[in-house]
C-alpha cells in the first residue's frame, strides 16, 4: 500500500514519524514521509500526487484538534475521501472523538507496537477490497481499538 | 493489460486537467496497464549521481527556477524498494520544499519495484502522458547511482550528473561510464572543502574529450551556481546517442516482460531449490512467453 507519513504545523520532533515510516517500509509498503512543518495543505497536495491510500499524521505540538481536521477537510474538498487517515503523536483521550467524527479510522499513543499499525493497514484493506467504508471521507462509525 | 473503459475516461479527464486523475493515471501506468497517449514531444531532463550528491535538493531548486518563470514542472523522483519486504521508503520530496508549492509542480515519488537498472519501462509512458497533459519540464531522478548506471538514458534526452566534493583522486573521474553521457555535470555541496578541487579534477579528466561537457560548481542550499548551470540546461542540445538509448529502451522493455512474466516466482522457487539449472530455467521463461 502507498502511505504517506506527514508532519504538519510548528513540530519538530520527527523520531516517532521516522520509527513508523521505517516499520511500515519493512512491512512491505511504499511510504513517502513529507518531511518537518508541512502546512495542511501541502499535505492535501502530497496525497493528492502521490495517489497515496492512506495518510498517517503524526503530531506532537498540542496542535492536533486544529491541523487534523483541517487536512480531513482538505481532503474531502479535493476528492480525496476514500484515503484513509490516520493519526499517532501526544493525542489525549478527550480529543479523540472529534477526530474521530472528522473521518480519522485510528489515533495510535505512545507505546504502541509498530506491528499493530501494519495490522491497522491490513485490516483497512480488506475492508477496502470487500468495499466497506473507511476513508475519510465515506460515512462509517469503524474505528480501529 | 490492456487500457479498459476505467483507463480511458480516466485518461480523457486528466487530459482536460484534472490532476486527481492523472495522479490515479500514473498509478495504472505503474500497475502495468498499458495506456494510449499520443506520443508527445517533451521536455526531459534526466538527473542522476550517487546517493547523497544532492540530486533530489538540486531539482528543488530547477522547480524554483522554472516554476517562478511561468512553466510547468512535474517530476519523477525514484528510490530503491526494499529486496527483503518489496516495501519502500521514499524521501525525495521531502527535499523538494517546492514539491507541494502549487498548481505548476508535481511531483510524483516511485519506487524501484526491483526493475533493474532503477528505472522502469513505464516511465518513458508516465512521460508521454505527462507531456500530453502539458507538463513542460519532466524531470526524472534516478535512484543514486554508480558509475556504470546508463538506463537514465533510455528516458531523458538530456542528463545532468551531479557529484559530491568528495570523489576520491583524479582517476575516478577517468573512468569510463556515465560521465561520458553527462551532458551537464554539477559538482553540488560548493560551500564544503574539496568541492573546487573535485571540479577542477573532473575538468581536467575531460579535457581530452572534443567536446567536454560543461561542470558546474553549485549550491543547491544557497543557491549559488544555480543561475549560470540553468543557462546551460536550457541551451543544452540533446547528446547523440539514438543507439545507446535504442538499446537501453530495449533492456527495459526485456527486463519488464521477464519480470512480469506469470512463470517468474515458480521458475525462481525451481531455481532456489537446485531442481533446475540456470540454463533451463531461462528456457522454460522463454517458452512461457510463446
Amino acid at each position: 500500500m502507498k502511505v504517506i507519513i506527514a508532519k504538519p504545523g510548528l513540530d519538530g520532533h520527527d523520531r516517532g514519524a521516522k520509527v513508523i515510516a521505517r516499520a511500515l517500509r519493512d512491512g512491505g509498503h511504499e511510504v513517502i514521509y513529507t518531511g518537518l512543518r508541512k502546512t495542511p495543505a501541502e499535505i492535501v497536495r502530497a496525497t493528492l500526487d502521490e495517489d497515496a491510500a492512506a495518510l498517517g499524521i503524526s503530531t506532537l505540538s498540542g496542535a492536533h484538534d486544529v491541523l487534523i481536521p483541517s487536512i480531513c477537510e482538505g481532503l474531502v474538498d479535493e476528492d480525496l475521501g476514500e484515503i484513509v487517515v490516520f493519526a499517532g503523536g501526544i493525542i489525549p483521550a478527550s480529543d479523540r472523538s472529534n477526530l474521530h467524527d472528522m473521518g480519522v479510522r485510528a489515533i495510535f499513543g505512545p507505546g504502541t507496537n509498530t506491528s499493530e499499525i501494519l495490522d491497522f493497514l491490513s485490516e483497512i484493506s480488506s475492508r477496502k477490497e470487500s468495499g466497506e467504508p473507511v476513508g475519510v471521507g465515506e460515512s462509517s462509525q469503524w474505528r480501529w481499538e | 493489460m490492456a487500457m479498459g473503459v476505467r483507463g480511458e475516461e480516466i485518461l480523457r479527464s486528466a487530459l482536460e486537467g484534472s490532476r486527481r486523475d492523472l495522479s490515479r493515471l500514473l498509478s495504472l501506468i505503474e500497475s502495468g496497464q498499458e495506456i494510449n497517449v499520443h506520443t508527445q514531444d517533451s521536455w526531459t531532463l534526466g538527473v542522476t549521481g550517487p546517493p547523497g550528491s544532492g540530486k533530489s535538493s538540486l531539482i528543488g531548486n530547477f522547480v524554483n527556477y522554472w516554476s517562478s518563470r511561468g512553466d510547468k514542472v512535474a517530476v519523477l523522483a525514484v528510490d530503491p524498494s526494499s529486496p527483503n519486504s518489496g516495501g519502500a521508503l521514499l524521501g525525495d520530496r521531502m527535499r523538494m520544499p517546492s514539491a507541494d508549492s502549487g498548481d505548476s509542480v508535481f511531483v510524483r515519488s516511485l519506487a524501484t519495484r526491483n526493475h533493474p537498472g532503477g528505472l522502469s519501462a513505464y516511465i518513458s509512458t508516465m512521460i508521454d502522458c505527462l507531456a500530453a497533459c502539458g507538463w513542460d519540464r519532466i524531470v526524472i531522478e534516478t535512484v543514486g547511482s554508480g558509475q556504470s548506471d546508463y538506463r537514465i538514458a533510455a528516458f531523458a534526452d538530456r542528463i545532468l550528473l551531479v557529484d559530491g566534493p568528495d570523489r576520491g583522486d583524479i582517476v575516478q573521474a577517468e573512468k569510463a561510464g556515465i560521465i561520458e553521457l553527462a551532458d551537464i555535470i554539477a559538482v553540488n555541496k560548493s560551500d564544503m572543502e574539496g568541492s573546487e578541487k573535485a571540479a577542477e579534477a573532473i575538468r581536467s579528466a575531460l579535457s581530452m574529450d572534443e567536446n567536454p561537457p560543461p561542470v558546474h560548481l553549485v549550491c543547491s542550499h544557497d543557491g549559488s551556481g544555480i543561475d549560470a548551470m540553468m543557462d546551460d540546461i536550457e541551451n543544452c542540445t540533446p547528446g547523440a546517442r539514438s543507439r545507446l538509448r535504442a538499446r537501453e529502451r530495449l533492456i527495459s522493455a526485456w527486463d519488464f516482460r521477464l519480470l512480469n512474466n506469470p512463470e517468474i516466482n515458480g521458475v525462481i522457487d525451481l531455481l532456489e531449490t537446485g531442481s533446475i539449472t540456470l540454463e533451463e530455467a531461462v528456457k522454460r521463461l522463454i517458452q512461457s512467453e510463446g
